[in-house]
């Protein structure tokens, strides 16, 4: 025990290797602590995403990005998911897609989302993955909860009716400003994104307003005020550029 | 103060002496079952009578932990004539103390010769009701933390995960992972700070059996902890357990605090450089915290929620260092494998599955209780010669394992040995050890329905096909116990049971579909029936229920 | 190319896609030398015919006058299409969903009619609903309809933009059954 060295796990037990894999019949090489998304995306393979966002820690939550590994029953996601060597990834079989589609109408069915009266008409996310996906229409029937608007923020408002509890807003106010105003509370289906203590987030204290979470949030769940329908549109890069600046990611290429 | 060997031996000889020097002991348990019947006012009462009668120099009135048939409870044995009285009430104990050197109370007695006593095989729970678990001197009187001073004196470490291997033991938390291996990986690690954490979140509906242990045998578990913590170089030992089971935590501190003033938990134990120490931690009620990650989450202080393996725990667990995270049944397993050998433990059980499980029995089942029995039991021998069979005369109709992952396990398969591979093999698994038996007069549907309804609540949101998964097949199976459901209905209930399976990010979401799986499988014809029919064929949905 | 004998018709709905029919503008004298328009809110006719080739149905089923019309219409169609977001989706109609129908009746007929002349008294405390004599049952939600009867094609839009509607019925004409991605998409 005692003739044992303090040692950084990864980086001395396992030193950054390179590897070569492929993506869909094509050969690919990665560090081996890039994922496979960021390797697909590097090799111009478009895999959707939902969760993930440039810049801002991995959840692995949405379920998205699952693509299909040669050897492997389960479907794995590609944002949390590291390559192994001559590992056969498969992106756009048809399984995935059948599931990917699956997953996304299980989205559309949680909360209430009318795309007709929403602010990011048009610039939203979960909208166009329903256009990349092929989804017209959703086979599960509608939930309907009720739920309800926070517009006590006097720049910004929360419609928790069009949330997909991606939690970025929760990932970029606590690694990004470092205010970590928001949070989760409830589980499962009653799951819900909070401000500081469940209150209103006008009287939240520890909210600078600097509205990171607005921008980077995928829906028109949160937005600006005084933007009517399709009004919306979200500004993302100032995160990517803070990420460089901070150093957080060690590489460029990375991006 | 640190303990030799010469120690724990003179411990456990005045322990002995002290018991022995009882002529007659009464040991009334006093676990959870009992105690909800009384078991706690018996024992005063019991202990009142001997004072007065001014027998209390050669009467003992001893708590004990569980004597396994709790639906008998509360129970009390004789120790010195081996009688097992069932039911006892304050009014018995003049009775009871009447008939001491005499014949047995008849009307109380419990056969304790009966199959649910003779066909166990007891090694995990051998001290459940055979000693007091507030008091680590009748542990030790009976062997106790012998292994832990042979582990840390006469072997190596190597030696030690040799001896688990050998064993062939798998994990009793329900995946059935090899210990040895587990041990294995966690002791290759590099790093200075590790952790031992023991997994006492048992959440699974009608199992109880890590709870027994815990409040029968504290000590066991700890004794099984410390030996991890030598053998993968551990330090610091966490038991996270639920916070529902008062009665077991307060025991396990009791015992943790036996431990430290004995030595036996602390710095240089055995006067050794091996040192360790456990923490209580209580788990708020998720069951989700059972799966490895979540509860590292939740002992760190953050939401309970499972995050993407890989990296395992044993590479990258609590506070990032690695971790090896076995269940109380696992730990419990230990000493004896370091007492007896792990070749011992091989020579128990089928090829695959060493060693002996404990089992909770509950639902339509004579006697329900606590069972241990050796790997390879049939399902009809623990169902009918062991529990009793069915009540009532009504016919068995299926017996769920595994809990909310498990699947409903029906009658041609009763002669399948219990074992891990088998119960996989019909759709179900092994689990923490929990049987819930059921006959014709369960609808399978609406079985199925309650344990999707677990799941729902206990999802913990944040994967898409769990959190919206679990509300979507639960609303369906509502729909169709209500008699309101269509074909396509249970077209998109496979559907979407397919769906979880495959997509869900952890254990919980993967295996939730399971009971729905099983009982599609093997009692389709009574969702059938309720879809086409209208009807529920075993008579137990009413359908009034308002579907939204 | 034989003529094909084409309905539509709205549910609960605004008639918002209707109107984007209509601006398919001067294509539609092309579309009508080439269509029997056998039932629509744009022409006389107060029933449904025995059997429509193609079937356009706007709007969500809301109430269970919707629910009888929509197996009707099944029933009397030969390729069924939800036209436009609240028919696949209950979209404007389903943000009711979430309140109790007496309090959805109360909201939109009592306290915020302009022309509400009564005494604030007169308004029922109790079952709004029954005060409306006359008017279909309202369900307790509005939902899609392909929740109570296939669905062949799904169009969706809010309203679909015209183009879109156009290829789908050139397509139906040419006899193929038109693969409607990338032409449109909800809300749009």
């Amino acid at each position: 025990m005692s003739n044992q060295q303090p040692k950084k796990l990864r980086t001395d037990l396992n030193p950054s290797r390179l590897l070569t894999f492929k993506i869909n019949d094509q050969d690919v090489s990665a560090r081996e602590d890039e994922s496979i998304l960021a390797i697909a995306r590097q090799n111009d393979i478009t895999i959707p995403t939902l969760c993930h966002l440039d810049g801002l820690s991995e959840r692995g939550a949405c379920r998205i990005c699952i693509v299909e590994i040669k050897g492997s029953v389960k479907l794995l996601p590609a944002c949390v998911t590291l390559p192994r060597q001559d590992m056969e990834v498969i992106t756009h079989s048809e399984r995935v897609i059948c599931y990917r589609k699956k997953i996304l109408e299980l989205i559309f069915t949680e909360r209430n989302h009318v795309c007709s009266v929403c602010v990011s008409n048009g610039h939203c996310e979960l909208q166009n993955l329903a256009v990349e996906l092929g989804v017209s229409h959703v086979r599960y029937n509608y939930l309907y909860p009720r739920h309800g608007v926070d517009a006590s923020h006097s720049r910004f408002s929360v419609d928790h009716n069009r949330c997909v509890l991606c939690l970025r807003c929760v990932r970029v106010c606590d690694e990004i400003e470092g205010a970590h105003t928001w949070d989760l509370m409830g589980r499962g289906i009653t799951s819900r994104v909070i401000t500081d203590l469940n209150q209103p987030w006008g009287t939240s204290e520890t909210c600078t307003g600097c509205g990171k979470c607005v921008q980077v949030c995928p829906t028109g769940a949160l937005s600006e005020k005084g933007k009517s329908v399709a009004e919306m549109i979200k500004r993302r890069q100032f995160l990517p550029y803070l990420q460089m600046m901070r150093g957080r990611h060690e590489e460029p290429w990375q991006k | 103060m640190t303990l030799n060997i010469e120690d724990l031996h003179q411990i456990a000889n005045i322990e002995k002496d002290r018991i022995e020097g009882f002529q007659h002991r009464i040991n009334v348990c006093v676990a959870a079952g009992c105690l909800s019947c009384g078991s706690n006012i018996l024992k005063e009462s019991l202990e009142k009578e001997v004072s007065r009668r001014g027998i209390d120099n050669w009467c003992k009135v001893r708590g004990v932990g569980c004597l396994g048939l709790c639906k008998a409870g509360p129970l009390i044995a004789m120790e010195t004539s081996g009688t097992y009285y069932q039911g006892v009430t304050v009014a018995d104990v003049t009775d009871i103390l009447d008939s001491l050197g005499g014949s047995p109370v008849s009307r109380l007695v419990c056969p304790s010769d009966a199959p649910f006593f003779r066909r166990q095989s007891r090694l995990v729970s051998e001290n459940c009701g055979r000693i007091d678990p507030e008091r680590i001197e009748e542990y030790i009187a009976e062997g106790g933390y012998e292994g832990l001073y042979l582990a840390l004196t006469e072997m190596t470490r190597q030696e030690v995960i040799e001896q688990v291997t050998t064993s062939g033991l798998r994990g009793r938390g329900g995946a059935g992972f090899p210990t040895g291996l587990k041990w294995r990986t966690v002791s290759k690690t590099t790093d200075v700070v590790k952790f031992v954490i023991c997994n006492a979140d048992e959440g699974d509906p009608g199992a109880f059996m890590d709870r027994s242990v815990l409040e029968s045998d504290p000590h066991r578990v700890i004794e099984g902890m410390a030996v991890a913590g030598y053998a993968t170089g551990a330090s610091q030992g966490f038991i996270y357990v639920r916070a529902e089971y008062p009665l077991a935590v307060k025991r396990l501190r009791l015992a943790l605090s036996q431990a430290e003033r004995l030595g036996l938990l602390g710095n240089n134990i055995f006067n050794t450089t091996f040192s360790f120490n456990v923490k209580v931690r209580l788990g708020a009620g998720a069951f989700v915290c059972g799966e490895e990650t979540a509860l590292i989450a939740s002992i760190e202080g953050r939401m309970g929620r499972p995050r993407p393996k890989p990296p395992f725990p044993a590479e990258y667990g609590l506070w990032e260092h690695p971790t090896l995270i076995n269940n109380v049944e696992t730990f419990a397993t230990i000493p004896l494998i370091i007492r007896k050998g792990g070749a011992w433990l091989a020579g128990i059980g089928t090829e695959k599955s060493k060693g002996t499980k404990v089992f909770a029995l509950a639902g339509r089942i004579v006697n329900t209780g606590l069972i241990e029995i050796p790997m390879g039991t049939s399902l009809r021998d623990i169902v009918f010669d062991i529990g009793g069979g069915i009540p009532d005369g009504k016919r068995f109709k299926a017996v769920q394992t595994g809990g909310p992952s498990g699947g409903c396990i029906p009658e041609q398969f009763l002669d399948m040995p219990v074992d891990y591979e088998s119960l996989v093999q019909v759709g179900s698994i092994m689990g923490s050890g929990g049987m819930i038996v059921m006959d014709e007069s369960s609808c399978m549907v609406d079985v199925a329905r309650f344990f999707m309804e677990f799941c729902m609540s206990e999802s913990c949101g944040k994967c898409v096909p769990c959190r919206v998964g679990t509300r979507q097949i639960h609303d369906l199976l509502c729909k169709i116990t209500a008699n309101q459901a269509t074909p396509a209905d249970l077209a998109m209930l496979e559907d979407l049971c397919d769906l979880m399976k495959n997509t869900s990010l952890c254990g919980l979401g993967q295996s939730a579909p399971n009971p729905v799986l099983t009982t599609l499988n093997y009692f389709r014809d009574e969702y059938l029936s309720h879809i086409h029919d209208k009807c529920c064929l075993a008579g137990a949905c009413k359908p009034l229920k308002e579907v939204p | 190319m034989a003529k094909i004998g084409l309905a539509t018709t709205w549910l609960d709905g605004c008639s918002g896609c209707h109107m984007s029919l209509l601006d398919i503008d001067e294509l539609l004298i092309d579309l009508a030398g080439k269509v029997d328009l056998l039932f629509s809110p744009l022409v006389d006719r107060k029933t449904f015919p025995d059997h429509a080739d193609v079937t356009l149905v706007e709007g969500a089923v809301s109430s269970e006058n919707d629910v009888k019309n929509i197996l009707t219409i099944r029933e009397r169609s030969g390729i069924l299409v939800s036209f436009g977001d609240c028919a696949i989706t209950a979209n404007v109609p389903a943000m009711r969903n979430r309140f109790p129908v007496d309090d959805v009746l109360r909201r939109g007929y009592l306290e915020t009619a302009d022309s509400f002349q009564s005494e604030p008294t007169a308004i029922p405390s109790k079952n709004v609903e029954a005060s409306f004599s006359g008017i279909p049952h309202l369900c307790r939600m509005a939902r899609p309809i392909h929740e109570f009867v296939p669905v062949d094609i799904v169009l969706p839009g809010c309203p679909p933009p015209p183009a879109a509607i156009l290829y789908l019925v050139s397509e139906l004409l040419a006899g193929r059954i038109p693969d409607m991605k990338n032409r449109t998409r909800f809300g749009a």
